[in-house]
């Protein structure tokens, strides 16, 4: 099934074949795991084991009494060496349990599975998908539970996997809807179940014709969910243009997708619920692709979550020498690094590895008033006028031409020829607005 | 290998694209149109371009102390542009002129590139129109290059000029204007490579057509489409439209407000020529507009998405 594109919106080189032919294959045990307690949006997780204490893979070694929060778990067993602050992808030190393996891989008894999980009912598994601290798979890391819990006068009609990935690059998805459709279309049952709604999608961008094959197979004979072959452009992997093509409906400015009666989640994330649910596991691994001109061998890989990134750079022949930016996540919406020296945590989708000839350090220009990021704008703001206000300290202006409204997708500083950081001052803009509003 | 790093915001991937590379593409565009000028109006029309951009592109290199003298390519785009409006044989201190005044007054004296109001060649189209009128008009005919009028001052006196003449460029007129199919050519590369949209031009050119055909002289039907298609085709409204209006820096940046931005240049345009003392009203037309462009953007903003309306 074919659909409308959305306003707006880039064509940037894709450079998806390094990987995307390349079948997941499973990183080294790793020896020791250093696992952040904040590795999602909302309140942090308080650590609840101690220097010495043995634990076993699987085990909850933090949680948060915050209803936005997420669980952590030990993705190994062994003995917690310490427990101290690492480097974080956002850049601000956090807490972390450092855990060495003892190479046993042995599960905690709380890992058990459901051969019934069939006859689970919506609050059991939303339960479930809260306890294994699972969280949005596609970078954002929101936790799950709390878009599956809307306010009961919000009623939910379509969940919508979002399987566009179309953030150069990234292969991770496609990957998943090669190796794993049926448990991507189990994941999204029971998050169909779980919030109640009738109707659901896969949107997959018409740039992987093999996945659509493969999810067309997997849901065959179910007339509820539709495989929704989507533009191959950029953002269409964003939650508002998604559910904008696939179901013709506009979450309102400042809105959630609830308000349309929609609920998104990633291909990662639905295979991280399918697990959860049916065999009791915990969110203690995700597939990560390592790419870019500055890896000796790209590659998908399915890491645990607390290995360190140079653990896993090693294990594709390590950085090549002119390497210029790190970057965790696609090249569009990723977080740069100043060095390799971090774990890998539940919203790392990738590391990008970008050498001296794609790291161009650009003399910023006056605005030429091109238009083209007005063009490109998928949310129809005005980037220009923004990046001119915040340039001039003018953030109440800013905020008159829809700042708080941007998805952050980059388009606009893609385009500009004049090479304006615009969505780095729009972030500005944003930050400063927001705090503004609070006070 | 870290401090080797970059860290900067995100995206991290960027149009090969710069100013630079647009200038270019806007001087391949403008090449066609700049042959026609040659081949129509012998070496004096090469001299003038060619006199014309240097004296721009070194009032600029000049004002911003930069040693390479193309830059970012935009002086060599006004110069071009402001010889293109040239007549065909201007005397050489003329068109030296023009060049500067258009960098100073038209875009420097504002602070330079993206921050000048009006068009800077058509500034200096007009300071050169009302300083000296007699060189600004001194037509000729093309290739034999005798003295005569413009096709529009003709038609005022009955006189009519054939399309074919008028779509190849074989009339007299400005050094770049004549010809629309040359302009055509080089809109069309700018049209691929999505530095113009349609709103400008389709605005302008469409409605000079209809008030030439309606407020042109009333007639049979095919007469009427006659006189809409020869205000199209005469004097500068292809040129305006195509290249001058269609200006970046000095029109609207919102898509409802380019199509308004065009309209009112090509109602400016038709009331100058049907109404007006001067035969020509393009540069007019266009600069006036200019004026009222930050009016336009600010009347036009888009509906931002998912926007209630109230």
């Amino acid at each position: 099934m074919s659909f409308k594109t959305f306003k707006g919106g880039i064509h940037p080189g894709y450079f998806k074949s390094a990987t995307e032919g390349k079948p997941t294959v499973p990183a080294r045990p790793p020896s020791l795991v250093v696992i952040p307690m904040a590795q999602h949006i909302g309140a942090p997780c308080e650590p609840l084991v101690a220097a010495g204490d043995e634990v076993k893979m699987g085990q909850k070694i933090g949680d948060s009494k915050g209803f936005v929060s997420a669980p952590v778990h030990s993705s190994v067993s062994g003995k917690v060496v310490k427990i101290d602050s690492c480097n974080h992808p956002l850049g601000r030190p956090v807490q972390a349990v450092y855990i060495e393996s003892d190479g046993q891989d042995t599960w905690h008894g709380d890992v058990q599975p459901r051969p019934d999980y069939e006859k689970l009912t919506a609050e059991e598994i939303k339960k479930i998908i809260r306890e294994a601290g699972i969280v949005g798979m596609g970078g954002a890391t929101f936790p799950t539970h709390v878009k599956l819990s809307p306010p009961p006068e919000k009623k939910i009609e379509y969940v919508l996997v979002n399987a566009a990935e179309c953030e150069p690059y990234l292969t991770a998805d496609h990957r998943a809807m090669l190796e794993r459709p049926e448990d991507i279309v189990t994941g999204l049952r029971l998050v169909m179940k779980a919030v109640n709604a009738p109707r659901g999608f896969i949107g997959i961008e018409d740039n992987k014709p093999d996945a659509i094959l493969a999810m067309t197979k997997a849901v065959a004979g179910d007339s509820s969910i539709v495989v929704a072959t989507l533009h191959t452009k950029y953002p269409q992997g964003a939650e508002k243009q998604l559910i904008k093509v696939c179901t013709g409906r506009e979450v309102p400015s400042g809105g959630l997708p609830m308000d349309v009666g929609c609920v998104v989640q990633n291909v990662g994330t639905c295979i991280a619920i399918s697990d959860a649910v049916r065999f009791g596991k915990p969110l203690i691994e995700r597939i990560v692709t390592i790419t870019g001109s500055g890896i000796m061998e790209p590659k998908n890989m399915l890491v645990r979550v607390g290995t360190m990134i140079t653990e896993v750079v090693e294990q594709c022949g390590g950085f090549r020498p002119n390497i210029r930016k790190l970057i965790l996540g696609g090249p569009m919406m990723g977080l740069a690094q100043p060095g390799p020296d971090l774990p890998v945590i539940k919203g790392t989708s990738g590391i990008l590895c970008l050498t001296d000839a794609e790291v161009e350090l650009d003399e910023i220009r006056p605005c030429v008033k091109c238009a083209k990021c007005v063009d490109v704008c998928p949310v129809s703001i005005m980037p220009l006028f923004i990046g001119g206000s915040v340039e001039h300290g003018m953030y109440d202006k800013a905020e008159e031409f829809n700042a708080m409204d941007c998805i952050e997708c980059g388009c606009c500083t893609y385009i500009c020829p004049a090479k304006r950081p615009l969505v780095q001052w729009i972030r500005m803009a944003k930050g400063d607005i927001a705090a503004r509003r609070r006070k | 290998m870290e401090t080797r790093l970059v860290v900067s915001s995100s995206p991290h991937l960027k149009t090969p694209e710069s100013i630079q590379s647009v200038m270019t593409d806007v001087l391949l565009a403008l090449f066609p149109a700049a042959i026609a000028g040659v081949v129509f109006f012998g070496w004096m029309g090469l001299l003038t371009m060619v006199l014309c951009m240097v004296s721009a592109m070194v009032t600029e290199a000049v004002i911003l102390r930069q040693k390479n003298i193309f830059g970012d390519g935009s002086a060599a785009v006004t110069g071009l542009l402001l010889a293109m409006t040239l007549p065909p044989a201007p005397p050489w201190w003329l068109t030296v002129i023009g060049g500067v005044v258009a960098i100073v007054i038209g875009k420097q004296v504002f602070g330079g590139i993206g921050n000048n109001i009006f068009n800077p060649a058509l500034v200096a189209r007009a300071i050169l129109m009302v300083s000296w009128a007699g060189h600004m008009t001194g037509w000729l005919s093309p290739v034999d290059l005798v003295s005569t009028a413009t096709p529009l001052p003709l038609a005022a006196r009955g006189v009519s000029t054939s399309f074919l003449s008028l779509f190849i460029g074989t009339v007299p007129g400005c050094i770049g204007e004549t010809s629309a199919f040359a302009l055509l050519l080089g809109a069309a590369w700018l049209f691929y490579k999505g530095h113009i949209c349609w709103r400008i031009p389709g605005g302008y050119i469409g409605v000079v057509f209809l008030m030439g055909m309606f407020f042109g002289g009333m007639g049979s039907l095919a007469t009427m489409v006659s006189v809409g298609l020869f205000h199209v085709l005469a004097g500068g409204v292809m040129l305006g439209a195509l290249y001058m209006a269609t200006d970046w820096v000095s029109s609207p940046v919102t898509p409802r407000g380019k199509l308004i931005f065009g309209i009112g240049c090509g109602i400016i345009t038709m009331l100058v020529r049907l109404y007006g003392m001067y035969p020509e009203g393009v540069t007019f037309a266009i600069l006036l507009m200019n004026a009222v462009t930050p009016l336009i953007d600010r009347a036009t903003l888009p509906r931002k998405f998912g926007e209630v309306t109230k």
